[in-house]
């Protein structure tokens, strides 16, 4: 279906039921019991996974499949948000050509950056994309001020001209009249539901994104993109410049980035400089390495793990552990929450860098390799499908 | 004339705080050919080292003895201070005014014990791994470094002051026979300048003039032959992953009173301190040195108000513009040796 093989198919079925019933599977608690903290169902939190994941599937094109290091990344979100933001206020509220414009720019954006950085390989190329990606940040905070207003941030105001827009067009981000924050709750018995128009515009972009990385991965280009990672030496001695793909890989990768940040700013319209500095690059270096550099899901996973981990291990408190580890005897029980409170709340950042040590150490293929681990643990009745699993992250198919 | 004499003294010191730090970060990579992320972490733990000093030496406790009332008419208790119960009132106020000079002292085993168990416990097992592996485990042992320092010591930044008598600032223009206030250097500054040069010329003089060193230099030239000759090669390459881990946390240590120490200031340094390291050549001492003073020295000019005019921001990207330069024109770096980290 759809030019894809079998496995494929039901991987990109997977992907889209689970991102079209989100709003259900990340709710799984009633909304007054005691868990329902971490219920991870509310918009703005889904649309984090969703952009995340984009922004990760498009560093996995780089850096999964040609082993290139960016630590730039976080540069063309940023200009992506910019650019849509700028759209928003020039033009017209509708998401649409903000998306396409912070695409477009963003692939022009690293056109340029990756044709010079693409000249150096290895360490020297992570410095190079740092370097521009750095560049772009303080020159975001203090001289194009008045293109992207400094530490305040991008944002829309009332007087904006918005050339298209009549003069009762919605004034928040909208797809053709439906606003992006428009929301229906459903109740269902002890739960309630929520469907927002920009999560399921943002989960649609990301299935589109996602079909098309898998396209990319089993296309001729993305055999082309992993032999460069394997032995771009040999590669150059049968006479193939690899400059050009690796390029297209960058500025695929980048366009991604632009996306990503395109949607930020439709679903939030405002932009800062902050999504460009290089701890945010580093972030999607996390996502990715934490799902698994390479492989078609990892990405995703490692975004929607990372991002709900964020949200939900800052909430947990004291008061919670105490009451998870109330069953224990009143000394344990309080060693137990003194044990795990550095892990927990403002502290859950040294809980992503542990974790993403050891997974670096002990997991380098990443979340999905684990999970491949585990499910031959387990699974060693079917050995066919233990192949089937294996060939997801094997090069050559 | 005065300007650019000023603009040269400010470049000194920030430059000599990259230096410091570009050394040890191209000293380990010369070494044990890791690219150590975590390099900006042990800065950090550096200048959190004269913190700590500076709060230990702060602990008090009760006087026993009211020593009046408050308006309420409740019994009013002093602080004293430990120092001044067991050193006395004039040493232990003078111990308190140089907390951070003694930091060095207290930092030296603290950063050396670091650095060992960093090598041994982690760095060791990654030697054989590309280098993106070794970037990304340093990444994270970095974020977990000053997670930890964030946990104990919280995120705001923490002034912490130079000793009484370097707290003013030296009118360098009056000895040079300029008007004076006309060039105005803090004194702690100098003192920070004089300091990096002496680290430097100890890291300098250790591997030139011992035997040590010259092991240490030939394996950096050829670890296997070294390592034919019957001599435990590693072994030194962890003693010197210490050095420089002592070289950047003493950074750290003497940088606290020029810039209040927060968590968040290795990852700041980190970027730039990386960029030195290539600017000068990886693996390249004299480099690193020569890096770090001319991008601190060029970083000062651009900044000035007469440059600023002509180029708007390039005070913000100088330093990277000249790495891309440098990276594109002359791969190797400044001084960069033939064969390291070329494709």
């Amino acid at each position: 279906m759809l030019g894809l093989t079998a496995k494929d198919t039901t991987l990109l079925i997977i992907v889209a039921v689970l991102t079209l019933f989100a709003p259900f599977i990340l709710n799984p608690f009633p909304t007054d019991s005691a868990m329902a903290q971490f219920n991870a169902g509310y918009p703005d939190l889904m649309q984090r996974f969703v952009i995340f994941g984009i922004f990760a599937i498009g560093f996995n094109i780089l850096f999964g499949l040609t082993g290139y290091l960016s630590f730039g990344h976080a540069a063309f979100l940023g200009v992506g948000s910019y650019s849509a933001v700028w759209m928003m206020k020039l033009l017209t509220m509708n998401v649409i050509p903000a998306i396409v414009l912070s695409v477009i720019v963003a692939g022009l954006f690293s056109v340029v950056i990756g044709y010079i950085s693409l000249r150096r390989s290895g360490i020297y190329f992570s410095i190079l994309t740092l370097a521009f990606a750095q560049m772009s940040y303080n020159l975001a905070y203090s001289v194009l001020t008045p293109v992207t207003n400094g530490e305040t941030g991008l944002q829309i105001a009332l007087d904006d001209p918005r050339i298209l827009d009549g003069a009762n067009a919605p004034q928040y981000p909208n797809l053709f009249g439906t606003e992006m924050n428009d929301a229906v709750t459903m109740a269902l018995g002890p739960w309630a539901f929520t469907f927002s128009v920009g999560y399921y515009v943002c989960a649609i972009i990301m299935m589109l994104a996602f079909y098309l990385s898998i396209r990319i991965f089993r296309s001729p280009f993305g055999m082309m993109l992993r032999a460069v990672k394997s032995n771009q030496q040999r590669m150059n001695y049968t006479g193939l410049n690899t400059r050009p793909y690796t390029l297209a890989a960058f500025v695929i990768s980048g366009m991604y980035a632009g996306l990503a940040g395109g949607l930020m700013a439709s679903m939030d319209p405002l932009a800062g400089a902050e999504r460009m500095q290089w701890t945010a690059s580093g972030e999607v270096v996390l996502m990715t390495i934490l799902g698994g550099a390479g492989t078609l899901i990892g990405p995703v996973v490692g975004a929607g793990f990372i991002k709900y981990f964020e949200n939900i291990f800052s909430k947990i408190n004291d008061s919670i552990l105490h009451q998870w580890f109330s069953f224990m005897p009143e000394g344990i029980e309080d060693l137990l929450v003194f044990l795990v409170h550095p892990f927990i709340g403002k502290g859950w950042h040294l809980t992503l860098g542990l974790l993403f040590m050891l997974v670096v150490i002990f997991l380098p293929g990443g979340l999905v390799e684990g999970g491949q681990r585990l499910s031959r643990m387990f699974g060693r009745k079917a050995k066919t499908s233990d192949e089937k699993t294996d060939g997801k992250t094997s090069p050559a198919e | 004339m005065d300007a650019i004499i000023l603009q040269l003294l400010n470049g000194l010191d920030k430059g000599s705080a990259y230096a410091l730090i570009a050394l040890g970060l191209t000293l380990i990579f010369g070494t044990l050919g890791v690219v150590n992320f975590a390099h900006g972490a042990i800065f950090m733990i550096g200048a959190f080292c004269a913190v700590t000093l500076s709060k230990l030496f702060n602990l008090s406790h009760k006087s026993s003895e009211p020593s009046g009332t408050d308006f309420l008419g409740n019994p009013k208790y002093e602080d004293i201070l430990y120092v001044k119960d067991w050193f006395g009132e004039s040493f232990g106020s003078w111990m308190i005014d140089w907390s951070v000079p003694l930091a060095v002292l207290f930092a030296i085993p603290i950063m050396v014990g670091l650095g060992f168990i960093m090598e041994r416990g982690l760095i060791k097992h990654f030697y054989k791994r590309p280098h993106a592996d070794q970037i990304l485990v340093t990444f994270g042992l970095a974020i977990v470094l000053q997670e930890i320092i964030k946990y104990f010591y919280g995120a705001n930044p923490i002034p912490t002051t130079a000793p009484e008598a370097f707290r003013g600032s030296f009118d360098f223009g009056v000895l040079l026979g300029f008007d004076p206030n006309a060039i105005i250097y803090p004194y702690w500054r100098l003192v920070y300048f004089g300091f990096s040069a002496l680290i430097i010329g100890a890291v300098f003089a250790f591997l030139q003039f011992t035997t040590f060193g010259m092991v240490v230099r030939a394996g950096m030239a050829d670890r296997e032959t070294v390592g034919l000759l019957g001599i435990n090669i590693n072994r030194r390459f962890t003693i010197m992953f210490g050095i420089a881990a002592a070289v950047a946390g003493l950074a750290g240590v003497m940088y606290a009173p020029i810039n209040s120490p927060n968590y968040h200031m290795g990852m700041d340094f980190l970027v730039l301190s990386f960029v030195v390291v290539v600017v000068g050549g990886m693996g390249s001492l004299p480099g690193a040195v020569l890096a770090g003073f001319l991008l601190g020295i060029l970083e000062s000019f651009a900044s000035m108000n007469e440059v600023k005019n002509v180029l708007p921001g390039i005070d913000q990207i100088i330093i990277y513009l000249v790495a891309i330069i440098i990276l594109l024109t002359r791969p190797r770096g400044l001084m960069g040796r033939r064969g390291v980290m070329e494709e």
